[in-house]
């Protein structure tokens, strides 16, 4: 194993060894338990950090083990798998802190923070792998460490909402687990290569590989939460906030969406893809799911519903820009996956702070809250505006480039999806915003919990914060060299380059 | 290679494999369990090391011959190891060791290890012979010492249904080595000879070879409890000592499945057609789901642990009809032996593990172990890596055969198996999680829980780790089971 080979274990292995040493902690040792995840999550980003500027010069991170007669266990640092892993590093970072605040004094906390690290151990894995069958190890990974997150609460809604999370994800599983392995039988060993590797096979097999194609979506969007495959998502925001916001943001629907990406782009090949006629019926389950998820949204009063049934539609903006054919769809999708994330879990906090703080669950009681609150509304509010597509901001970029790049394909009636799904986050974001700036507070609040001098803890309100921040930033500074937009061009031109 | 391995791989481990596990036996037997507790943990790790050995000479130099005492076949005994042997003997020590480490803990000033030593002696010397034999009486033979062994160590419960158990057991037992021996006999008119080397080829298609095929098929399904011939089972493996049901439940029925694929791929290979390979992998998908469903609807833990083990058991016979076409019978062969493995670490942590959540809540009611995950936190960690190996997800021995199973399927066109194993999975996913849930629940106001021995749940833990291992270390141990192998440079 060369030097190279290092980086990428180190990486798994700083919330690998943090997971298992939390697990073995005592309830009570509370700092120490903090101090490790946040040393952890640090380590990590600095990490990431190195690798990502060995990435950007060109060097090669990977590391193989042989673990059956042909097939490898492969971890490789490329362009493509620095943009999830970057986001999930620094992501993990803001939401262990916030669910160092959020989980203060309630018990299994070991347990609860042993799974996350698991988790996003997962995530980074399932990012960095270098062909299909390391992907899936990690795939399957992150759905049993993240069932423990989904029902620790314990109670039976949050059982049933387990329960549904497992028979969906594990089917997708199996599914996905055929396709790949029906494609090893075909194809041999595939690994993930700029381009796709399949272009070259025998024309007769091209009607299986249609098929292969299908297992390997309908696998993969079980956790993208493609319609029809999305039933477990909205049930699954029974979780609690810092779960919620993970889930939504990197770790399981991310996963999904990734994996679309890497057997489009580099399995495929989107040129092959194009040829067999695949992108068409993708870039239409894409703009299916995109306007169900925000019609869904629009009739939710319970607040953490309505942004689950919002991740069904922003989750797909990446794969239909992984459906456009041309660089500057795939740039909108690429970039999209980073911009999401920001946003969503920038949402996803302020929704746990209201819940934490005030007890407020429902949009209808929202009224006012923005006179209690400022801080968590401000944050909520630019999250909300980039969402909707409102320049600067993040999701402006992405839905720009996604735009342009449907004219570019030719599909222009993509365009008319974008404008009517913008049209219904405005509908469904807009007067959420309205009742919390701008209506009269209507009687006390349902519960309200003071948190120190702050409107709430400075754990709960320090990540939104800088989330929401980052969200202006991604848009503002788009241009700079180190933003998620060059990094998804860098991606692209080594995509369409062969 | 380091000069101890060296040494290892030198000496001839055949012996040690039958002899030491059977004096041990007879000791125990003669001196009662106070003596038996103190030797067996260095008669254990001396089996263990003998399968080591074994093993690593079967890697460097190929299969192994052993005439017992210097006459060769066909008069005296004689002995043969290749890579499958090597990594059944392998496992039966490993897991034979595990247990060892419980039992001490879990027999504490409890009369029944009296009985327990001596039987499990000649349980664990008995599947080595077996193991190690290769001719059809010999194999008779240790398969009856096996079989007696096993319902002895079902009888250790006292109580009318723990006896009642033993019984159909033994009934099952008994039938199953009859017909085997009928088989034989019909062997030994027809060919004069019983040594397996000497008959490979001989068996024709016609009347007498089905006959044959038959009849020892149907014996070994018996005892390997194969749908829907498992109604022994369940009361047997569900209601022994946790001790006793981790070797039945890992151990015993590999032993009869073991046979069964030495004869279908070497003795009956010329007879066999497809409709017959087709027949039993139909008895093995009927047990995957029959056995699952049955799984999920029982209340007692253990119970619900043996129907797993009736449902598993279907996955190895998934392998007759996925070897019958060249395409994927290496893949096939390889997937279900690893299976056999996999599963063996995996129902024997469980079934260890078990044993040990019974005693700390005080009864093995599943829907009452609520708050269990608090009080044995390792103990439900391993109930949980267990199950990920049975439900076959990575990284684990049972994805590893998963993996190759399917690959086999696909290779030969035979979908039907593809979708068995998908909806199998799930369902194993289905009742497993009914215990892992426990886990998540408060602690019922009534529950009164005792800490169980640290060496209960760590053998257990020990074992689950295995399990997981068996799917990181694939390699090495496909490249032992290559040595001497059916399919081996078969197909690439």
């Amino acid at each position: 194993m060369s030097g190279g080979a290092w980086l990428p274990l180190l990486v798994l292995a700083s919330s690998l060894v943090t997971g298992l040493v939390i697990f073995a902690l005592p309830e009570t040792s509370q700092r120490l338990r903090s101090s490790l995840n946040l040393a952890g999550a640090l380590i990590k980003l600095g990490l990431v950090s190195v690798m990502l500027w060995g990435v950007y010069l060109g060097q090669q991170y990977e590391a193989r083990y042989t673990l059956m007669p042909g097939i490898d266990f492969l971890l490789r640092a490329d362009a493509l798998a620095m943009l999830l892993v970057t986001l999930s590093a620094a992501l993990w970072l803001f939401t262990t802190i916030y669910a160092i605040g959020y989980l203060e004094g309630s018990p299994h906390r070991s347990r609860f923070f042993g799974f996350f690290s698991l988790c996003v151990t997962a995530t980074m894995g399932l990012a960095l792998a270098g062909n299909l069958f390391t992907f899936f190890l990690f795939y399957e990974l992150l759905t049993l460490s993240t069932y423990p997150l989904v029902v620790h609460r314990g109670s039976t809604q949050a059982l049933r909402a387990g329960k549904l999370y497992l028979g969906y994800t594990l089917s997708g599983g199996a599914v996905l687990l055929v396709g790949i392995i029906w494609l090893h039988g075909l194809a041999g060993n595939v690994e993930f290569v700029h381009g796709g590797a399949l272009a070259d096979l025998d024309p007769a097999l091209h009607g299986e590989l249609i098929i292969i194609f299908i297992l390997l979506i309908a696998g993969l969007g079980v956790k993208a939460a493609l319609v029809p495959l999305h039933g477990w998502l909205p049930v699954a925001m029974v979780a609690p906030a810092p779960v919620s916001a993970l889930l939504h943001a990197v770790a399981v629907v991310k996963a999904g969406a990734f994996g679309i990406v890497r057997v489009v782009y580099e399995v495929y090949g989107i040129e092959f893809a194009a040829d067999l006629d695949l992108l068409l019926p993708l870039a239409v389950v894409a703009s299916i799911t995109i306007l169900y998820g925000s019609l869904r949204a629009l009739t939710q009063n319970d607040l953490k519903k309505r942004l689950a049934y919002s991740t069904v539609s922003q989750v797909s903006y990446i794969v239909l820009g992984t459906s456009l054919f041309g660089p500057i769809g795939t740039i909108g999708g690429l970039v999209h996956l980073v911009h999401q994330g920001i946003m969503k879990i920038t949402l996803f906090f302020c929704a746990g702070n209201l819940a934490e703080t005030l007890h407020i669950h429902r949009v209808s009681e929202m009224n006012g809250v923005g006179r209690r609150m400022p801080w968590t509304m401000t944050a909520f509010t630019i999250a909300a505006f980039g969402m909707i597509g409102v320049p600067p901001m993040a999701g402006f970029i992405s839905k720009w480039y996604l735009g342009l790049g449907a004219l570019n394909s030719g599909m222009d009636w993509v365009l008319l999806v974008l404008v009517a799904s913008t049209l219904l986050n405005a509908a469904y974001f807009l007067p959420i915003l309205h009742a919390a700036w701008f209506k009269p507070q209507q009687g006390p609040w349902p519960e309200e919990r003071a948190r120190g001098r702050l409107e709430t803890s400075a754990w709960l309100l320090l990540p939104p914060l800088v989330t929401a921040a980052l969200t202006l930033a991604v848009g503002l500074f788009a241009a700079l060299a180190i933003s998620p937009l060059e990094w998804a061009r860098i991606i692209t031109l080594r995509e369409y380059v062969r | 290679m380091s000069p101890v391995l060296n040494w290892v791989a030198a000496l001839d481990w055949i012996p040690w494999l039958l002899g030491v596990p059977l004096v041990f036996a007879l000791l125990a037997f003669q001196f009662g369990a106070r003596l038996a507790e103190r030797l067996v943990v260095p008669v254990f790790g001396l089996g263990l090391l003998a399968a080591t050995g074994l093993a690593l000479q079967v890697l460097r130099e190929g299969p192994q011959q052993h005439a017992l005492g210097g006459w060769g076949a066909p008069l005296g005994i004689e002995l043969y190891a290749d890579g499958l042997t090597a990594l059944m003997l392998l496992m039966t020590a490993a897991i034979g060791l595990a247990v060892v480490f419980y039992s001490r803990a879990y027999f504490r000033d409890d009369g029944r290890a009296t009985g327990f030593w001596p039987l499990t002696g000649f349980l664990i010397g008995a599947m080595n012979a077996l193991y190690l034999s290769a001719d059809l009486f010999n194999l008779y033979v240790t398969l009856e010492l096996l079989g007696l062994a096993a319902v002895g160590l079902v009888a250790l419960s006292s109580g009318s249904a723990a006896l009642a158990a033993a019984l159909r057991y033994l009934l099952a037992a008994l039938l199953g080595s009859l017909l085997y021996l009928l088989g034989v006999a019909l062997v030994y008119g027809a060919h004069g000879t019983l040594a397996l080397a000497q008959l490979t080829g001989l068996l024709q298609p016609g009347p007498l070879a089905w006959l044959v095929i038959a009849l020892m098929t149907l014996g070994l399904a018996i005892k390997t409890a194969l749908f829907p011939l498992y109604f022994w089972l369940p009361p047997a493996h569900g209601g022994a000592p946790a001790p006793v049901s981790a070797l039945l439940s890992a151990l015993v029925i590999k032993a009869s499945f073991y046979l069964l694929l030495r004869l279908w791929f070497e003795l009956f290979a010329p007879a066999i057609n497809l409709p017959a390979a087709q027949f039993i992998g139909l008895l093995g998908a009927g047990a995957i789901l029959w056995g699952s469903w049955l799984a999920l609807q029982q209340r007692e833990l253990k119970m619900l642990v043996a129907y797993s083990t009736v449902a598993q058991v279907g996955y190895l016979f998934l392998l007759f009809p996925l070897a019958s076409f060249a395409p994927g019978a290496e893949a096939a062969w390889n997937g279900g032996v690893y299976h056999a493995l996999s599963h063996a670490f995996a129902k024997a942590a469980m079934f260890l593990v078990a044993g040990a959540m019974v005693f700390a809540a005080g009864h093995g009611e599943i829907s009452r172990l609520g708050g269990i995950g608090q009080q044995l936190p390792l103990g439900i960690f391993t109930f949980a890596l267990a199950s990920v190996s049975l439900m076959g997800l990575p990284p684990s021995g049972g994805f590893v055969a998963k993996w190759l199973l399917l690959e086999a399927a696909l290779a030969s066109g035979q979908w039907w198996w593809i979708l068995v194993m998908m909806l199998g999975g799930l369902l194993s996913a289905a009742y497993l999680f009914r215990v892992l849930r426990q886990a998540f629940l408060p602690t019922p106001e009534d529950a009164s829980f005792r800490r169980p021995p640290a060496m209960l749940v760590g053998s257990a833990f020990l074992l689950s780790l295995v399990a997981l291992g068996l799917g990181l270390w694939a390699n090495g141990t496909l490249t032992l089971l290559r040595v001497g192998a059916p399919f081996a440079g078969v197909t690439p």
